[in-house]
């Protein structure tokens, strides 16, 4: 037991050289698993999230390794359709909830949102605490369930299948998925008051770094729309264990109702996973075009309309689910609405761009990728929000295509960059750049392999969910297959060598990037109170100056005066 | 100075996270209200029947017991601010009677709708007919489902008074104990204020 601890401990804290003295950085606090499991230490506690997603993200990976096998040839040859659903289900439940949503908010959210604004800590550190030991407790109780028994629902948990016929685990992943609610309202709730309530003198909210605009805006939408997701999970539970409720149509409920409370959540889910990833992608491009961000006030109000009008676009999800026809049409323009600040996005990170310093370092490589990939997701997500497309595309693999694109190529693609960007404040070390340059081209490659033929298979109607299809779609399908095996290599790399670099790489200085932002003004690692003299907030965010690319942000001023 | 300062900012940290976790509690009961009138619309008749056998009195009885410890517990908010630790004393303890009262109330009425046969589950015999049984079960069971989870939201408030009478009582740190009451009134206050919109949705909307 000592030995495992030890091992573990040394794993994880490996960069800090022993340092006899009082602990000069967070790592040194304390070096056994003890020390961890107990912290309150927002930068700890950070870590203990990434290592728990990373552990979930393989698994739900591996799910995705068997749908992709079965699906290399048209017959049902590796896995019955029973068994076939119940991969799916696990792929999903497991990367929306365990993985994505906790992702970037709860791993370089909780680092960096208190270092970036100059603040000691979260506001309730405890509660920080327990918002892990809730995802943890959730998140492996579900995944027990899923592996000892199996769901066969698909993450959505569609009425009255769910409650009526399947024979599967579906109370206790419901269980699971409700306690991991908790622990995302409580981190979205810490993360606001922390926002509000403890920035640093002088850090007025259009001072702030447009990271910290993104975790605020994706911390209203978890709060706000969690609690609905959880009643409306135990109504289910309910539903399922009495046999009474307000989903099933033979007890005179209405299906459509749940619908549309699932959706009230997991449509605004989306945008907890995107807006975080936008939040990364400003950061990064300004950097390493040595830039300001080009409209930082439209940047800031786009994230405030995307979480907002996210909010109201939950139906496009039910254009053939019976639904009205003025509601369709309302959800639908409601829809091209919540496009116009996701363009505005795009459009000033490529403005941000032009007449840049740019240079190509891997942060920059996987958010670059980020931006492109995720146009072509919202631009066939237009698609399916003109109401006539969707009657033919809905539950098609274009469908599939579409929120991978956003989800995977957006969302992991941004989070893997902001690791990378972000590794050196963190460990104390830096990656190595070669590598991890190959591993953001080989990830782009694969994705766009896996993904692109699946928008073809949807628009030729291959429909999504089974798992055998017509002989005529092989090509494409073996095609995709093969790409997923070469995104799995690409997603394995930096696994490795990011582990490689904890132990053999080079020390990291404090502002490695000369980077704009607060957390760039603290050692690397940080100290465990983050800052030993308070941190100075800059005259305007992203002080950058293209004409002097070598320089610190903000010295531009100076040197003229 | 510091210390008051300081005592005064963690308190408001907290409030803060206290509205955004009152909040998450609206959305949370807006699904049950969602709920309710969506199937109410299905079944228009079914629910103005059924709701003819919830228990008017004790139903009103326990609205005017639950007004009451809210306007309780906010006077001994209002007494400790003015520094009067015996008043609220006495109010913190009568809000937990009256909430105590409430909770009785609603197990008594509990059991007079299982005495009734007004349980709907379907291992149960259900009392009520008409042209659509079916919807009269619905009602009840948003009944038990909205009052239920009411309920708890009741037992975790009760939970919160009594541990603010022993702080106030041990009066060891009164500017924070000032603040924890404030606190835990503005949580008695929601779950008040969800009873506010079940009372007329359960009980009186269908008696004219």
């Amino acid at each position: 037991m000592t030995s495992l601890s030890a091992a573990e401990a040394a794993s994880a804290t490996a960069p800090a050289m022993p340092a006899p003295a009082a602990a000069s950085s967070y790592l040194d606090e304390g070096f056994n698993l003890w020390s961890w499991l107990t912290t309150k230490d927002h930068k700890r506690i950070a870590i203990l999230y990434a290592v728990s997603i990373t552990a979930f993200f393989f698994l739900g990976g591996a799910a995705a390794t068997l749908i992709r096998l079965e699906l290399a040839t048209p017959q049902g040859d590796i896995v019955s359709a029973e068994t076939y659903n119940k991969i799916f289900t696990a792929h999903g439940v497991i990367m929306v909830w365990f993985f994505l949503i906790p992702s970037i908010p709860a791993t370089l959210g909780n680092f960096l949102l208190p270092l970036m604004i100059g603040a000691r800590d979260l506001a309730f550190p405890r509660l920080n605490l327990l918002s892990w030991y809730l995802y943890v407790a959730g998140a492996l109780f579900t995944v027990g369930m899923l592996i000892a028994g199996g769901v066969d629902t698909g993450w959505t948990f569609y009425t009255p299948f769910s409650t009526m016929f399947s024979s599967t685990y579906v109370v206790y992943a419901l269980a699971g998925v409700f306690v991991v609610g908790f622990s995302s309202i409580l981190t979205g709730l810490n993360f606001i008051v922390t926002t509000h309530r403890l920035r640093t003198a002088g850090l007025t909210w259009f001072r702030l770094p447009l990271f910290v605009w993104a975790i605020y805006a994706t911390s209203l939408i978890l709060v706000l729309a969690t609690p609905v997701l959880a009643m409306t999970l135990v109504l289910l539970a309910l539903e399922r264990l009495f046999g009474i409720g307000i989903f099933d149509p033979a007890l005179g409920g209405d299906p459509l109702l749940f619908q549309h409370l699932f959706w009230f959540y997991s449509h605004p889910a989306v945008y907890i996973m995107v807006l975080p990833a936008m939040g990364v992608a400003s950061e990064v491009i300004t950097c390493f075009a040595r830039k300001p961000v080009f409209g930082y006030r439209m940047m800031a109000y786009a994230i405030v309309a995307i979480a907002s009008i996210g909010f109201l676009v939950w139906g496009h999800h039910m254009f053939v689910s019976g639904q009205s026809m003025y509601a369709g049409m309302t959800f639908s323009l409601l829809s091209y609405l919540v496009a116009i600040p996701s363009a505005i996005k795009v459009f000033n990170w490529t403005a941000t761009l032009y007449k840049g310093s740019i240079t190509f370092d891997a942060p920059m490589l996987y958010l670059l990728g980020f931006v492109g990939l995720f146009m072509v997701g919202g631009m066939t997500g237009l698609f399916l929000a003109s109401l006539a497309a969707d009657v033919h595309l809905t539950d098609t693999y274009f469908v599939v295509a579409h929120f991978h694109y956003i989800m995977v190529g957006g969302s992991v693609m941004a989070y893997l960059g902001g690791i990378h960007y972000w590794w050196p404040k963190v460990t104390g070390r830096l990656y190595p750049e070669s590598w991890a340059r190959f591993a953001a081209i080989l990830i782009f490659a694969g994705f766009n392999m896996t993904f692109f033929p699946q928008y073809l298979l949807g628009v030729a109607g291959m429909p999504r969910r089974y798992h055998q299809y017509a002989p005529e779609f092989q090509l494409l399908n073996v095609l995709s297959s093969a790409g997923a095996a070469i995104l799995a290599l690409g997603y394995l790399l930096p696994l490795v060598y990011l582990s490689w670099s904890l132990m053999r790489g080079k020390r990291a200085p404090p502002n490695p990037w000369n980077a704009a932002g607060l957390e760039w003004q603290t050692a690397s690692p940080p100290p465990p109170h983050n800052f030993d003299s308070p941190p100075a907030p800059p005259r305007k965010p992203y002080d950058y100056d293209p004409t002097r690319p070598e320089a610190l942000p903000g010295s531009a001023a100076a040197a003229q005066t | 100075m510091n210390a008051t300062s300081a005592t005064v900012r963690r308190n408001t940290d907290e409030e803060v996270g206290l509205w955004v976790f009152l909040a998450t509690e609206v959305l949370f009961f807006s699904v049950l209200l969602f709920g309710y009138v969506v199937t109410r619309i299905h079944h228009p008749q079914a629910f103005a029947l059924a709701s003819k056998h919830t228990d008017i009195v004790l139903g009103s009885v326990n609205t005017a017991v639950l007004l009451t410890s809210s306007l309780t517990i906010a006077l001994s908010s209002v007494s400790l601010e003015m520094g009067r630790r015996r008043a609220a004393l006495w109010l913190l303890p009568a809000t937990l009677v009256l909430g105590a009262t409430f909770l009785a109330l609603k197990f008594l009425e509990y059991a007079h709708d299982i005495h009734e046969q007004l349980v709907p589950l379907p291992w149960l015999h259900f009392s009520l007919s008409g042209p659509d049984v079916a919807g009269e079960r619905l009602f009840f069971y948003m009944y038990f489902v909205m009052t239920g989870a009411h309920a708890v939201h009741l037992i975790v408030g009760l939970a919160l008074v009594a541990a603010m009478i022993v702080k106030v009582a041990r009066n060891e740190n009164p500017d924070h104990s000032c603040g924890a009451v404030e606190l835990t009134g503005l949580y008695w206050h929601l779950v008040d204020i969800v009873w506010i919109f079940l009372y007329p949705m359960l009980y009186l909307i269908s008696r004219t």
